[in-house]
This record gives structure tokens, sequence and C-alpha cells, in this order.
């Protein structure tokens, strides 16, 4: 496995202070929990693991750009399972994904139906990211639709990564996105991990770059490396205030790493040969003297701790009763 | 009286006005051509949509989460397959969250043979739909019941698949849709748009009043004491007109239109079999592992004490396609002559 390339340096302006620390706060916080439920998983405390350990710069940025709320007025995410990192940027408490691996009553995200990683959160926009790896992008330009109609600056980002972008449904994205009667404020990602479980991306995508399928439909798109967390920022951040300005498309596919491989499937160990973005971060702050390196373990060790801390927490907590099998089959809402 | 494409139309022009839907689209569905089958003429919601089903659903079903109602239409069933996993999705999106979300969406589609439609304009869907849990399923056998299903469809929280037989969308009901004015002429005049251009007519709307079938019930056709029928869409009024026929050679038949697939009227069912003692269900999907295939399987675990005879189901062969010639639709799905058949067969059945 050949490292993500590295198709543009960061040349802006570096990001504050304060940011960085934010950001890399919410790096540990996540590389931490996605590591603890990789450990639960093979402690016997769920069945599968998936999750997205080294796209960590890129989720963290995506959660802190986002216009978070219920409504077209906001920002709906249509997201793929690996992103707990951006959950977290949003605000989430990391005890919900431990109890959605352990599958408990308590899951917020699914009552213990579905795999770790599976988020879903109507009161901040976030869709129920589904096995399936690339149905979201059939659905996210219905949303988009309505913000069009709705007016205000609420967008909608849809993610997946670059191997579902062989299915139909991500050719469906770009065409109703870009549609001459109604162009829609969409921002389409792909995280581009050069893999489809085992299958190098090499030997199957004749494509340059996955960005560029956005050009024939006349729309914006970038190629970045999303293991930079200021260039993922930067480049989201622009991105971002371009489809809220302009209620245009924007195709943004973002090279990143998986550090764990695909999932539990295929072992979830650390690979070493990848571009670490937490690494990445910590180097760079270390050498702008932001923080210190015995500064940096303290945040590990203080999340360390924090999460196993809810680990044991969700371990106790009961599975959801067997004749709750019927609820919510239909709505409750009247 | 109303065709069942108007009174669809009409539905819809309600469902618009009155009970907040907001797009009405797919292939062909906005001006001008409105529909393949005419039934999205002169409604203000509607738009045409790029020929890709997989977008229709998905993008109902993103219009759905962020507060819209869609009517979304696939132009023939027989293209719905290429969708099966997002309706699969759209099913189990309100049960895999936990009751976080949930998609009130309509999808309506044409089904069935009748038209001399050839392999991929002539196929059922009931089958099929009736296999993907967290829908309701429904399908209307005359215009009224059209009209009635459409509203109830358009009030749901969760998604609706709303079956079109297309064999009956030409064919005058004989009850009419309130509000709809008497003089066939004048409706036509009204809401069907004129041949050739288009572009400045705008349907005048009658003043149309709610009106509804609830999701779940069915309704006896024509009631009997010695055997029960049980149909649905294209078949529905062959059933009925076969009871009427083998009434005066004194068999007496109960027939009853399902309208709902899912949820559906058991209880219907249950208190006229326990009455008839025989049930033949009648569709026109292919027979093997048949939405009828189920309704015999608790007919036989609920009613078993109760039944003098077998009960059977009359459906479509297990073929890969309808062919365009005449002769082979007829052999293919079931005709007047074979529900004849099968109900004299079975009230003539001796424990």
């Amino acid at each position: 496995m050949s490292r993500p390339a590295l198709v543009e340096k960061p040349e802006r302006a570096p990001l504050d202070r304060e940011l960085l620390v934010r950001m890399h706060d919410l790096m540990v916080e996540a590389r931490v929990l996605e590591e603890r439920l990789i450990q639960m998983y093979k402690a016997g405390h769920g069945f599968f693991w998936i999750g997205g350990p080294g796209e960590e710069a890129f989720n963290v940025s995506l959660g802190l750009l986002m216009k978070k709320g219920q409504g077209p007025a906001f920002d709906y995410l249509h997201a793929h399972y690996r992103q707990s990192a951006t959950l977290l940027a949003l605000g989430e408490e990391p005890i919900g994904a431990l109890r959605q691996m352990k599958n408990t009553a308590t899951d917020p995200y699914s009552g213990g139906r579905n795999f770790a990683g599976h988020f879903s959160k109507r009161s901040w926009n976030i869709a129920p990211a589904s096995s399936p790896i690339e149905v979201q992008y059939a659905v996210a330009p219905g949303t988009a639709l309505v913000q069009k109609r709705h007016g205000g600056d609420g967008i909608t980002i849809v993610t997946g990564g670059d191997a579902g972008t062989a299915e139909g449904d991500f050719a469906s994205c770009l065409v109703w996105s870009s549609r001459p009667a109604n162009p829609l404020p969409i921002l389409i990602i792909v995280t581009n991990n050069k893999w489809g479980i085992s299958t190098a991306s090499d030997g199957q995508h004749g494509e340059k770059h996955v960005a560029d399928r956005g050009k024939a439909f006349g729309m914006r798109t970038k190629t970045i490396d999303g293991n930079d967390p200021e260039t993922a920022y930067l480049e989201l951040k622009e991105a971002i205030a371009y489809v809220r300005k302009e209620r245009k498309p924007f195709l943004l596919e973002a090279n990143v790493s998986r550090l764990y491989g695909h999932s539990s499937a295929s072992g979830a160990n650390f690979v070493t040969d990848e571009v670490d973005c937490l690494k990445v971060m910590e180097e760079r702050l270390e050498q702008r003297g932001i923080m210190t390196r015995a500064q940096m373990d303290a945040v590990r060790t203080r999340w360390t701790e924090a999460i196993a801390e809810m680990a044991r927490q969700a371990r106790e907590e009961p599975l959801p009763a067997p004749e709750t099998i019927w609820n919510h089959i239909y709505s409750e809402r009247k | 009286m109303a065709n069942m494409a108007q009174a669809i139309r009409m539905a819809l022009h309600y469902a618009e006005e009155n009970l907040g839907v907001t797009d009405i689209f797919g292939e062909d569905v906005g001006p001008p051509l409105g529909g393949v089958f005419t039934v999205t003429q002169g409604l203000k919601t509607t738009w045409n949509s790029p020929l890709d089903e997989r977008g229709i659903i998905g993008v109902a079903m993103g219009i759905a989460m962020a507060g819209g109602r869609p009517v979304a239409e696939i132009q023939f069933c027989d293209y719905v397959y290429n969708t099966i996993d997002l309706l699969k999705l759209a099913g189990n999106t309100c049960w895999s969250t936990h009751g976080d979300w949930n998609l009130p969406m309509v999808v309506k589609t044409p089904v069935g043979s009748g038209i001399r439609g050839s392999i991929y304009h002539s196929h059922s869907f009931d089958a099929t739909m009736t296999h993907i849990p967290g829908w309701k399923v429904v399908i209307p056998s005359n215009p009224l019941d059209a009209y009635g299903l459409m509203i109830s469809a358009c009030r749901e929280q969760d998604p609706v698949m709303y079956l079109e037989p297309k064999a009956l969308l030409r064919i005058k009901g004989e009850e009419r849709i309130p509000g709809e004015p008497d003089d066939d002429r004048l409706l036509s005049k009204m809401i069907d748009a004129p041949l050739g251009d288009r572009s400045k007519w705008k349907a005048q709307w009658p003043e149309l009043q709610a009106y509804e079938v609830p999701i779940g019930k069915g309704k006896i056709v024509r009631p009997g004491s010695q055997v029960t029928v049980v149909s649905y869409g294209r078949t529905l009024p062959l059933c009925a007109k076969a009871a009427e026929t083998l009434a005066a050679e004194g068999i007496d038949a109960e027939v009853i239109d399902l309208r709902s697939l899912w949820p559906y009227d058991w209880e219907m069912i249950r208190a006229s079999v326990e009455k008839t003692g025989k049930v033949l269900y009648v569709n026109e999907d292919t027979e093997v592992t048949n939405f009828g295939e189920h309704l015999i399987r608790r007919t036989v675990d609920e009613l078993f004490y109760h039944l003098n005879a077998a009960p059977k189901l009359l459906a479509g062969k297990f073929l890969p396609g309808i062919g365009l010639a005449d002769t082979l639709e007829m052999a293919s799905v079931p005709q007047l002559g074979d529900i004849l058949d099968a109900i004299r067969k079975l009230a003539a059945e001796q424990p």
C-alpha cells in the first residue's frame, strides 16, 4: 500500500493556536474512542467494529465547520461509517458510540440494532449511516433540494469512500446535484483511502482523481490532502463557503489513511505504512511551540481514562428486551 | 364518472392543496406530458426528473427527511427493481434508527398486465413489495378507492407504496368522487391536458372534498355465502363479474377487495371464510412466493377447522415475462374464464 498522494501542501496562513489545540483535542478524543471500540470488539464486548481512525484531521474539521441544528435552515450530514470524529467535533458525547458497540438498549443511534459507527441524530440533521456504502449519495440531493427551496444558507454534506464511487448512486448524486433546472447546495465528499476492503483502487479505478468526475458536470472540484489538518480545515472551509453562498454543488476528494484496516473483519490492526494525521498534527504543534509532548500526552491520558470509564459503564447496561423488536417499524409521530 | 387516472390526479391535487404534498416527480411526470398515463397533468408541484429510478427513490427519501412530503413515481413497476435496496432502506430507516427518523413519502407505480405491454410493461410488484417491511402497500381497483387511498397515503408518516393497476387507469367508476362534476365531458375539459401545445394550459380543478379509504381496510364488493374470493387490482373487477355470472348458476360467492396489502384486513377475510368455509385468492403476480401464498398459509394456520376445501390460489404463471402476443398474455395471467373455472371448481368441492 502506497501512501496517499500529497496533492497539495498547505500554503495559506496557519490556523490560530486556539483552533489547533481544539482540533488536536478532538482528534485525540476520536482516536482514543476508535481504539477503545476496537479493544471492546477484541475483548468480546461487541460483534463488529468499523470506524474512521486515520480520517480525524478531515472529519474533525468538517464537524467544526458545520452549521448544527434541525431542519433545512441547518446543514444535513449524510455520513458514512467512518465519521465518529465529525460527530465528536459537533459536540456528541463519546459514550453513545460505546453503547452502540455494546448494542445496549441505551444506544442512542439505533437502540442496539446497528453496528458501531452507524450514527443517526435527527436533532442535528445527522442522517442515519447505513452499511451499503453508497446509498447516501442517492438520498442527499433530496435534502439539498428542500434546502434550496427553503432559502437561507443551510447545505447538504454527503460523505462516502472511494470504493463506493463505483456504484451508480455516486453518478446519481453528480447528475441530480447539477441539473440545470435546479442545481443544489450540496458538498459531495469522497474520502479516498485507496482501498475497498482488500481491493486496491489502483486496479479498479482508471480515473486519475475521483474529483475529476465532477468536471463533466461543470461543478467545482478539488482533490486535497485530507491527512494534513490545516489543509483539510481550510479547504473544507472554502468549499463549504462556496456551497453556502452560491447554492451550487462542490465535489471534494480528500486523500486520507485507513489506519486500522477496513474493519474488524480484516483484523483491525494498526498499519504502519500510511500517514497518521494525528502524528502530523502533533509534530506541527510541537514545532510551532503550541504544545509540548508532555501536554499532548496528558490530553491522550485524559481521554483514555475518561473513555475507559464510559466503556465500563456501557458494558454494565442491559441489552434491548426481545419484545422491542416490534417497536418503531412505523413512526409513532402523528 | 372520473376514470382512475383522473381520480388519482384529483387526489394529488387535493393533497397538494390540503395535505402538504411538496413534490410530485419522476420521469415525464411534469409538463408537458404529465405522466405517461396522464395521472399527473396540471398539478402545481410536479417536475421532471432524470431517467434514474435510484435517484428518484433516494431523492424522495431526502425530501421526506428534510420536512417535505414527496410523491415519487416509477414510470412502470418493471423499472423499480434496481431500487430494491433503497426501498429496503426507506422501509428500515425508522426501525434501524429506533424511531429517530421517519419518512413520510409515497411512491406510486403502474403495475400489471392488460395493455399488451410485453415483457417490461406488464409485471406486477405486489409479491416483491410485500417482502419489504416498513412500508404500507395499497392497490385500488376503482376510481373512488384510488382517490381515497391516495389521500390516506399522503397523510401517512411512513413510506407508502401505491400500486396503480394500469389496465384500470382508463376505466370509469361507478361512484362519484366527492366534488366531481356530474358531466364527464366537463370534467375532462377541466382537468385533462389538451392535445398539442399545452404551454398555456392550466387545469380548472373542481371543489374536491376529503375522502379517505383507511389503509388496512378491505371492502366486501359482493356479499355471498358459499365461497370467498379475495382479490385486488386488475383481477378484482373480473372476480366481481365472475361472481355475478355464477349467481345465475346458483353459486353464491362473496368477493373481497383487499385494497391494502400491508397492513391487510385479516378480520374481513377471517369473518368471510368462517362463514363460507372456502376461499380462493386471486392476483396476477407470479405464483411462486406470491402474496396469496402467505394468505393461504395464514388461512390454514388460523382457520383450518372452518374450511370445507383446501384454500386455493389463482395467480400468474411463474414465467420470466409476459409475452406480447394476445394469446401469450391471456395464457400467462388470470382472465375471466380462469376465475370462473376456479370458483366453479371450488364451489363444487365436497369434504
